[in-house]
């Protein structure tokens, strides 16, 4: 049953490749199913393969060797998968979630005049991001690691007529380069140390990296996972990805890219787990970024920032889980979030679908009226996030905050914060956008310009709800994100189907020995804490949209961070492609070229007048030469 | 009794001073083609000679490359001179210094 794995990667690529070719053929909506149906494919090969992993009991890890990939001397790469816990947790819910996303953007999409190419699109993410997490060694995980950064400039500049969306699309594939040059560093070091690129490979010649190589492997690769998964300072890519049509945001903030870091951080876990000072790297960096973004989304007026911020956060988490050591923390947050994110997402496109592309926040407002279905699942999704018991993220978090607890006790209180920060505007969300008044009226009684009309026609004045491809993922994903945190109950020892990933990390897997008396009380805390801000936020937001005091310019900018940037880094940048355009382009490179044709025509000018034209003169001078040389033969015959 | 190389060896000499002096000397481009013909002989005369002198076949196998050469050079040489002469009627080398630099 393991041997059909290579399937999982292949389908979305065998879907992708059919789509090249006869995609235009195919049209709207076949192509849309085609697509979905691999993915769907890739989904039930992944519950087989996984079916066959438990049917092991002792050694869960099964290497597929594909074929050699790079075979040069000592070094030798293979396409290879590795079928263990991990990857197969990863590519469970990256198939599943991703089949329910290709399922309702046959919905979202209908009417695109690049209806098949976004599906082709689609398909190569899902591929790539197999290719990631199925990979057997760092080098064809990285293949995997830039298809998905490709993609995602591909899709975030989906709509690349407009001037906002290719530069989005620019910025998440320059900010995604910068960061992996630490991951190709980080394999020049790994190959250097070991000889190998291989996981296995590298986990068994450990004692061979020194301590300081072991700490910047650890770091590079952080780097590279901070770009990919937008951590603190490498996050702003993935709010200006919110340009791309909202599918591809949920696919990009749920299931794929974004998740990519910290499987990368928990896959190297062995070397993580000897560096100490990276781990607490891992871990204040994360929980920095969770509250950064937490604040900035506080703040935000389009519907898709505010859940971009809150990615950004949640990612936050996660790396504060990984840093703590608690990597099943961090995939249960993973695999929790990737259900409520995907749904938060898939719902607010459902939100903007129905107002006609519209996402100010503001000019939302009780929507509950109008498209009940996309309420209750979203207030799933909401609950969820916020940490709410019984739904899956209060367990989620609840996890990482207790490790943190038992670690970090300062970065415990700072996530803590944060997750009242999270309760907080994510209530703010769904009040503005489902209760207070119907502001939307005064948009949908205009006119509708939108840049990209899904085929709806723009005569009924009403929100309306979105059709059945649609409103399946959403209700499938509510009842995932509601009984999600039975994935990893800590309080019964019988059901812990995360548990089994604990072989994968074996003793470097952080464990907090908590008496129960302590979880109740930090569970209740966390709980406490979650009600907080939504007391807080449901009344102020409800009653009154604009409150400009709670809204400040410091948080709507992000901290200025991309005026930051674009101040020392992109000025000078631009600074010096002008220098070198005006100075170097034309005095030095044209001088070079210019002055080397002048020469050439001054010797002509100079060499051209001993060409007379009189044949005789011609004969003088060879004459002339014939006998100067004679004469220079007999004076050396003579002497 | 024979006579000495040397006595060919000075013929040929001046064969080929009085054919550079009359290349050098003289305008009408017929001529001067008598003088490059009177060169080249005195050329061919000096291989003879040193074949004879040294007992090497080679001098002799050479002068008639040089004659062919010689008569395929008078072929495109006198063909040049009649085309210039249908243009401009004139055989005179120092008129014709249309291609100076």
């Amino acid at each position: 049953m393991l041997h059909a794995a290579y399937l999982m990667p292949l389908l979305p690529l065998a879907g992708f490749a059919v789509l090249a070719v006869a995609g235009r053929r195919l049209g709207d909506p076949w192509a849309g199913w085609l697509g979905t149906a691999t993915v769907a494919g890739s989904f039930v090969v992944a519950c087989i393969t996984y079916a066959g992993l438990l049917q092991r009991t002792a050694d869960r890890s099964f290497t597929q060797n594909l074929y050699t990939w790079i075979p040069v001397g000592g070094f030798q790469v293979k396409a290879a998968l590795l079928i263990d816990p991990l990857s197969m947790t990863m590519a469970l819910f990256v198939t599943g979630v991703s089949a329910l996303i290709h399922l309702y953007s046959i919905g979202y999409m209908r009417g695109d005049p690049e209806y098949p190419k976004f599906f082709l699109y689609l398909n190569l993410f899902v591929a790539s991001m197999l290719l990631l997490v199925l990979g057997d060694n760092l080098l064809f995980t990285f293949v995997g690691w830039e298809g998905v950064g490709v993609c995602s400039y591909w899709l975030i500049a989906f709509w690349y007529g407009r001037d906002s969306a290719a530069s989005a699309g620019k910025k998440a594939f320059i900010y995604n380069r910068l960061a992996d040059v630490g991951f190709l560093i980080a394999m020049f070091l790994v190959f250097d140390s070991t000889g190998t690129l291989q996981y296995h490979g590298i986990f068994a010649h450990l004692s061979s990296i020194s301590p300081q190589a072991r700490a910047a492997i650890c770091l590079l690769l952080f780097a590279a996972a901070a770009g990919k998964s937008a951590q603190f300072p490498l996050f702003p890519w993935l709010a200006d990805a919110m340009e791309g049509p909202t599918p591809v945001s949920a696919l990009i903030h749920a299931a794929t890219m974004v998740t990519a870091g910290v499987y990368l951080m928990c896959r190297i876990n062995p070397i993580l787990g000897l560096s100490h000072n990276s781990q607490l790297v891992v871990a204040s960096v994360g929980v920095a970024t969770a509250f950064i973004a937490a604040t900035i989304a506080c703040a935000q007026q389009d519907i898709k920032k505010v859940l971009a911020y809150s990615t950004v956060s949640q990612l936050g988490y996660m790396f504060l889980a990984v840093g703590t050591g608690a990597y099943m923390a961090a995939i249960f947050l993973m695999v929790a979030h990737a259900f409520f994110k995907a749904l938060l997402f898939l719902g607010a496109g459902s939100v903007i679908h129905g107002l006609h592309d519209e996402q100010d926040l503001k000019k939302m407002g009780n929507l509950r009226k109008w498209m009940p279905l996309t309420t209750v699942t979203f207030v799933f999704g909401w609950l969820a996030i916020a940490g709410i018991p019984p739904l899956a993220g209060f367990w989620a978090k609840g996890d990482v905050l207790d490790n943190a607890y038992a670690r970090f006790p300062g970065l415990w209180a700072l996530g803590l914060i944060t997750a009242a920060l999270t309760a907080y505007y994510m209530s703010r969300l769904s009040a503005l956008a489902f209760w207070g008044d119907d502001r939307w009226r005064a948009v949908l009684d205009k006119p509708s310009g939108g840049h990209d009309s899904h085929g709806v026609s723009s005569n009924d004045n009403v929100p309306h709800e979105s059709p059945w491809v649609m409103a399946l993922p959403l209700v499938i994903l509510a009842a995932l994100s509601l009984v999600g945190g039975a994935l990893n109950f800590p309080w019964h020892a019988s059901w812990t189907p995360l548990k089994w990933l604990a072989p994968v990390f074996g003793s470097r897997l952080f464990d907090a020995h908590q008496s129960s008396g302590l979880q109740w009380t930090l569970g209740i805390v966390d709980a406490v804490v979650a009600v907080i801000g939504l007391a807080v936020a449901i009344p102020l937001w409800t009653k009154r949209p604009d409150r400009p005091e709670l809204e400040p310019a410091v948080l709507q900018r992000s901290y200025y961070l991309d005026d930051i940037y674009d101040a020392t880094i992109s000025k000078p940048g631009q600074a010096l492609a002008r220098f070198n355009a005006t100075v170097v382009e034309t005095k030095v490179i044209d001088g070079a070229v210019n002055g080397v044709a002048r020469l050439a025509r001054g010797v002509g000018g100079g060499v051209r007048r001993v060409q007379t034209g009189f044949v005789r003169q011609y004969a003088l001078g060879i004459v002339l030469g014939a006998v100067a040389l004679l004469a220079y033969m007999a004076a050396r015959a003579v002497s | 009794m024979s006579v000495p190389g040397s006595y060919f060896l000075v013929l040929a000499a001046l064969l080929f001073a009085i054919g550079a002096l009359g290349l050098l000397v003289r305008r009408n481009v017929l001529v001067m083609f008598m003088c490059i013909e009177l060169m080249l002989n005195a050329a061919n005369l000096t291989f003879v000679t040193f074949s004879r002198m040294l007992n090497d076949i080679g001098g002799q196998a050479l002068v008639f490359f040089v004659l062919v050469v010689a008569a395929a050079e008078v072929v495109v040489g006198l063909g040049i001179v009649v085309a210039i002469f249908r243009r401009r009627a004139t055989t005179t080398a120092d008129d014709l210094h249309m291609l100076k630099g």
